[in-house]
C-alpha cells in the first residue's frame, strides 16, 4: 500500500510539472501581447518597453517559467494586470465560495445517487427500478441551469425559503450554507443521476459474478450478499465517475454561479478571459488542474482502499 | 435412511422442459456422482437441491433434505439452511472467491451469518478449517495472492465451515492441474469420511466420477438415463448412451504411419523472462523465468504433443513460436526463416503456421459471417484470392472440416461448440499451412464431441501431411493424436521421447507423477442386451 502511494505521488508530481510547462506555453503562444493591450493601441513605444519590463516580459521565457513557478510554490500568484490586486486575493475570495460549493454538490449528488442506484440495482425490472431510471433519464437530460430557474421560481420568489442570489460572506455560516442550497442542488441533480446510472449497472455487473453466487451457498439472503459483497466491488467505476464529477463541479458551475450572482471561480476566469488578463487565467487553470490531480490522486488512493489487488501493482 | 431424497423432479424454465422425472439418493458418508455432457441438466439439478434456481423456475416433485422439503420451503428458511446444513463448491476457484475480502474473512462469514458468536471467535474456527482443508498460507490473504487449488481449498472451507451434511461440489476440479485436481479429490474424500457428509459431485470427467464416487448417475438431455453402484455401473453398463459416454472418453484415433523427414520448426534454446513488480520501493524488480533453454524440432509432417501443468510456460511458448513475442535468447525458425523479425511477427513465416485456440466461444468475432471470419488468414499470402477462388477456398476449407459450404453465410452463434471448433480448424487449414498448432483445442469439448474432432484430425493428418504441436493439459488425448511427446515443467522441457514409450515408461519424476495423478478409466463391460 505505502508503495501503491509512493507511486501514485511520483506520477502526480511528474503531471504537475508537465501541466505548468503546457499552460507556460500555450499562454505564451497565444497572440497578443498584454502590455499592448492594456495600454490600448496608441500607446507610446517606450512607454511600452517600460510596461513590459515592470511586467517582466522582456525576460526569457525560460526564466519567466521558472520564476511564475517558484512564485506559485511560495503562494505568490502575481498581479492581476486588469484589477491591480494580487491574483492570489482575487483567487482565495473565490475558491471560498466554488470549493464549498463543489464540495455541497457532490455530497448532494452521492447521497442522491448511492441509494437510488443499489435500490434501483436491488429491484432490478421492478417499479422502483423503472421509476428511478426514468428520473434519472430526465435528470440527465435536462441542463442544470433550467433546475437553478425552476428552483429559484418555487423556493425563493413563491416560497421564500431562500434568497434567489448573492452571497452573504461566511460570517454567519449558517447564512453561508443557505444561500449554497439552491446552487448546490441544481448543480448536483444532474449530476446524481449520472452516477446513480453508473452504480446501478456496476452494481448489476457485480451480482451477476460467480463470488455472489458462492455468498448465496454460504446462505446469504439476496440483500446480504448485495450488500456485503457486491456494493464494495461495484465501487470503482463510481469513484472514478465521482472524480471526473468533482473537477467538473469546482470549474463548470460558471453558468450556476452566473444564475445565482456568486462570486466563484468560474466567473473570475470568464471576467479574465475577456480582460486577456493572462495572469490571472494562468493562475486560476493552474489551480484546476492542481485541484483535478489532486482529486485524481485520491481517486487512485481511494481504489487502493477498497481493491486490494490494486495494491501490489506500482 | 437417505440425507437427500430428490423425487420426480421436473423443471422448466419459461417454455423450456430442463428436467424430466430426476430421481437421485445420497446417504450420509457417500458419494453420488452425477455425470453427462454439457446441457444434461446436471449443474441445474444441483442449484435446485440448493434452491438457487434462476428467476422464473418452475418445478414438480420433491427434494427432500431430510425432514425438509426444499420445494416447499420459504427464502427465508432457505437461507439459513444454506451453508448450515448444506454446502456448495463451484467449478471456477478463479472467480468463486470476492476479491475485496480476506480470505479468513470470506469463511468466517459462514459462520457468522449462521451462529451468535463473536467476530473473533468465528475468525479463529475459520482458521481452524482452512487449516482442516490444508491451507498453509495465513488467513489474512486476498484471493489474488492464492493459485487456483489454494482458492478451491478456501472454497471447500466456506462450504464446509459449519460441517453441513451435505455438500454439492460441481465440477470442483475441472479447471485444476492434474496433481491439484488429485489432491482435492482426496480432500473431498476424506472431508466425506470424516464429517459422515454426504456428498453430491457434478462431473463429466468419468475417469474421476470412477474414482471417487459409491454411486453414479447419468443423465442426458435433462432424464436420467442410469444409475447404478459404481462397480455394478462400471460391469454393466445398459445404456446405450452410458456406453457411447465411456467410448468416447477412452477414443483412440489411428494416425497414420510418421516418416521421418526434414526438419520444419526448430527451437533453439529459447529464453524470456517476465519482470516481476518490486517487491519493497527501491528493491530491484524479481524476475520470472517463464522459459529456459528450450531446445526441439518439428519436422514435416509430425505430430509431437506439449503437456505441463498451468504457469509452466505452454503458453508463452506457443507466443513465442507464433511471433507474437520476442524471446531474450535463442531462436525459433520455420522452414531455415526466423518467425520473429524487427520487432513484429514474420510475415513469410506465419503463412506456413496456424493456430487454433481453447475456447470456441471467445475467439470468434460474433458480429462476422462465417466466411469472413474463416477468409481471415488469407490476408497473410502474397495473392491474396478474391471474388470465386476466395469462395471456392472458403468451401474447401469448411468441407474438410465437416461442414458445407452453406454455413459459410451463417453467424457464428447458429453453431454448437463442436461446430466451432471445427471452424476454428477451418480458419488455420485455409492457407494449407505447414504447421498447425492446437493449444488446448479439445478441452473445452464434451467427450463426444472431442472424439468427433480427434477423428477429424486423424483424417486431415491421412489426407495430406500435417504437421502440428499438440498442447494440452490432458495426457490422454496427447498420447493418442501425437507421435511424439514433450514434457514440460517451470520453463524447461524435461523429458521427450515417443509418445507411447515416454506414457509406459516415464523417466523423469515429474512426468511420473503427472501420470500417476491422472484419473484413468477402469475397465468397464457392457450389459449383454447393448452389445
Amino acid at each position: 500500500m505505502i508503495r501503491y502511494t509512493l507511486g501514485r505521488l511520483l506520477s502526480l508530481i511528474i503531471s504537475l510539472v508537465i501541466a505548468s510547462l503546457v499552460i507556460f506555453s500555450v499562454i505564451e503562444v497565444i497572440p497578443g501581447d498584454p502590455a499592448s493591450f492594456m495600454l490600448g493601441i496608441n500607446a507610446r513605444e517606450d512607454t511600452l518597453a517600460a510596461l513590459r519590463s515592470e511586467m517582466g516580459l522582456d525576460q526569457p521565457l525560460v526564466v519567466r517559467y521558472f520564476d511564475w513557478v517558484i512564485g506559485l510554490l511560495q503562494g505568490d500568484f502575481g498581479n492581476s494586470w486588469t484589477y491591480k490586486t494580487p491574483v492570489s486575493e482575487l483567487i482565495s475570495d473565490r475558491i471560498w465560495v466554488s470549493l464549498p460549493l463543489a464540495i455541497y454538490a457532490l455530497i448532494l449528488s452521492t447521497l442522491i445517487a448511492f441509494p437510488a442506484g443499489i435500490l434501483a440495482a436491488s429491484r432490478r425490472g421492478g417499479a422502483s427500478d423503472v421509476t428511478i431510471m426514468g428520473a434519472t433519464q430526465m435528470g440527465v437530460a435536462i441542463p442544470n441551469f433550467w433546475f437553478a430557474m425552476i428552483m429559484v421560481l418555487i423556493f425563493a420568489i413563491h416560497l421564500r425559503w431562500f434568497s434567489a442570489g448573492g452571497f452573504p460572506g461566511w460570517s454567519n455560516p449558517l447564512q453561508g450554507i443557505k444561500s449554497l442550497t439552491l446552487p448546490a442542488i441544481s448543480l448536483a441533480l444532474p449530476q446524481a443521476a449520472i452516477l446513480a446510472r453508473i452504480m446501478r449497472s456496476s452494481l448489476l455487473d457485480m451480482l451477476s459474478e460467480d463470488f455472489i453466487r458462492t455468498a448465496r451457498a454460504k446462505g446469504l439472503t439476496r440483500g446480504q450478499a448485495l450488500w456485503r459483497h457486491a456494493v464494495r466491488n461495484a465501487l470503482i467505476p463510481v469513484l472514478t465517475i465521482i472524480g471526473l464529477q468533482f473537477s467538473f463541479l469546482l470549474a463548470g458551475g460558471i453558468i450556476i454561479e452566473q444564475i445565482f450572482f456568486l462570486p466563484g471561480l468560474g466567473r473570475l476566469i470568464f471576467q479574465a478571459i475577456s480582460a486577456r488578463d493572462l495572469i490571472v487565467v494562468e493562475s486560476v487553470v493552474m489551480l484546476l488542474v492542481f485541484t483535478v490531480i489532486i482529486v485524481n490522486f485520491a481517486v487512485d488512493i481511494a481504489y487502493a482502499a477498497v481493491d486490494p489487488r490494486l495494491r501490489i501493482k506500482a | 435412511m437417505s440425507l437427500l431424497n430428490v423425487k420426480n423432479l421436473s423443471l422448466s424454465i419459461g417454455s423450456f422442459q430442463i428436467l424430466h422425472d430426476v430421481s437421485i439418493d445420497v446417504l450420509p458418508g457417500e458419494i453420488v456422482a452425477i455425470t453427462g455432457e454439457s446441457g444434461s441438466g446436471k449443474s441445474l439439478t444441483a442449484l435446485a437441491v440448493m434452491g438457487l434456481l434462476p428467476y422464473g423456475s418452475v418445478m414438480k416433485g420433491s427434494i427432500w433434505l431430510e425432514e425438509k422439503n426444499i420445494l416447499t420451503t420459504s427464502e427465508h428458511d432457505l437461507c439459513s439452511m444454506r451453508g448450515r446444513a448444506m454446502g456448495m463448491v463451484f467449478q471456477e476457484p478463479m472467480t468463486a472467491l470476492n476479491p475485496v475480502k480476506t480470505i479468513g474473512n470470506q469463511v468466517a462469514e459462514t459462520i457468522i451469518i449462521h451462529e451468535r458468536v463473536t467476530k473473533f471467535e468465528a475468525n479463529k474456527r475459520a482458521a481452524d478449517m482452512l487449516q482442516r482443508v490444508g491451507l498453509t498460507v495465513d488467513p489474512s490473504r486476498y484471493p489474488h495472492e492464492l493459485s487456483g487449488g489454494q482458492r478451491q481449498r478456501v472454497v471447500i472451507a466456506m462450504a464446509i465451515a459449519l460441517r453441513p451434511k451435505l455438500l454439492i461440489a460441481d465440477e470442483p476440479t475441472t479447471a485444476l492441474d492434474v496433481t491439484t485436481q488429485a489432491r482435492i479429490l482426496e480432500l473431498l474424500k476424506d472431508l466425506v469420511a470424516d464429517f459422515d457428509m454426504g456428498l453430491l459431485i457434478i462431473t463429466h470427467d468419468l475417469a474421476v466420477v470412477a474414482e471417487i464416487a459409491d454411486k453414479i448417475v447419468v443423465m442426458q438431455n435433462g432424464c436420467i438415463v442410469e444409475a447404478a453402484k459404481t462397480q455394478e455401473l462400471l460391469h454393466n453398463i445398459r445404456h446405450p448412451y452410458t456406453k457411447a459416454l465411456f467410448n468416447a472418453s477412452t477414443h483412440r484415433v489411428i494416425l497414420p504411419k510418421y516418416i521421418p523427414s526434414s526438419p520444419l520448426l526448430s527451437v533453439e534454446s529459447v529464453a524470456r523472462t517476465y519482470n516481476l513488480p518490486r517487491k519493497s520501493v527501491f528493491g530491484s524488480r524479481p524476475k520470472f523465468q517463464a522459459l529456459d533453454g528450450v531446445s526441439f524440432h518439428i519436422s514435416q509432417g509430425e505430430r509431437v504433443g506439449l503437456v505441463g501443468e498451468s504457469g509452466c510456460g505452454k503458453s508463452t511458448l506457443t507466443r513465442a513460436i507464433l511471433g507474437l513475442e520476442e524471446v531474450q535468447r535463442g531462436q525459433i525458425m520455420l522452414d531455415g526463416q526466423s518467425v520473429f523479425s524487427q520487432k513484429k511477427p514474420n510475415l513469410e513465416v506465419r503463412r506456413k503456421m496456424q493456430v487454433v485456440f481453447q475456447d470456441p466461444y471467445g475467439s470468434f468475432n460474433p458480429r462476422h459471417r462465417v466466411d469472413r471470419l474463416i477468409a481471415e488468414p488469407l490476408h497473410v499470402l502474397e495473392n491474396t484470392p478474391i471474388g470465386k477462388d476466395r469462395d471456392l477456398a472458403i468451401s474447401k476449407a469448411l468441407e474438410d472440416v465437416g461442414l458445407s459450404a452453406v454455413d459459410s453465410k451463417k453467424y457464428i452463434h447458429e453453431f454448437s461448440g463442436g461446430q466451432r471448433q471445427r471452424i476454428a480448424i477451418a480458419r488455420a487449414l485455409i492457407i494449407e499451412p505447414e504447421l498447425i498448432i492446437f493449444d488446448e483445442a479439445v478441452s473445452a469439448l464434451d467427450v463426444s464431441v472431442r472424439a468427433q474432432v480427434l477423428d477429424l484430425i486423424a483424417d486431415l493428418c491421412r489426407k495430406r501431411p500435417l504437421a502440428y504441436l499438440f498442447i494440452s493439459h490432458d495426457l490422454s488425448v496427447v498420447r493418442t493424436v501425437t507421435d511424439r511427446v514433450m514434457v514440460m515443467q517451470l520453463g524447461q522441457i524435461i523429458e521427450q521421447g515417443q509418445t507411447e514409450q515416454v506414457f509406459s515408461n516415464p523417466q523423469h519424476t515429474y512426468t511420473q507423477s503427472l501420470i500417476a495423478a491422472a484419473p484413468t478409466l477402469p475397465e468397464v463391460t457392457y450389459a449383454i442386451e447393448t452389445v
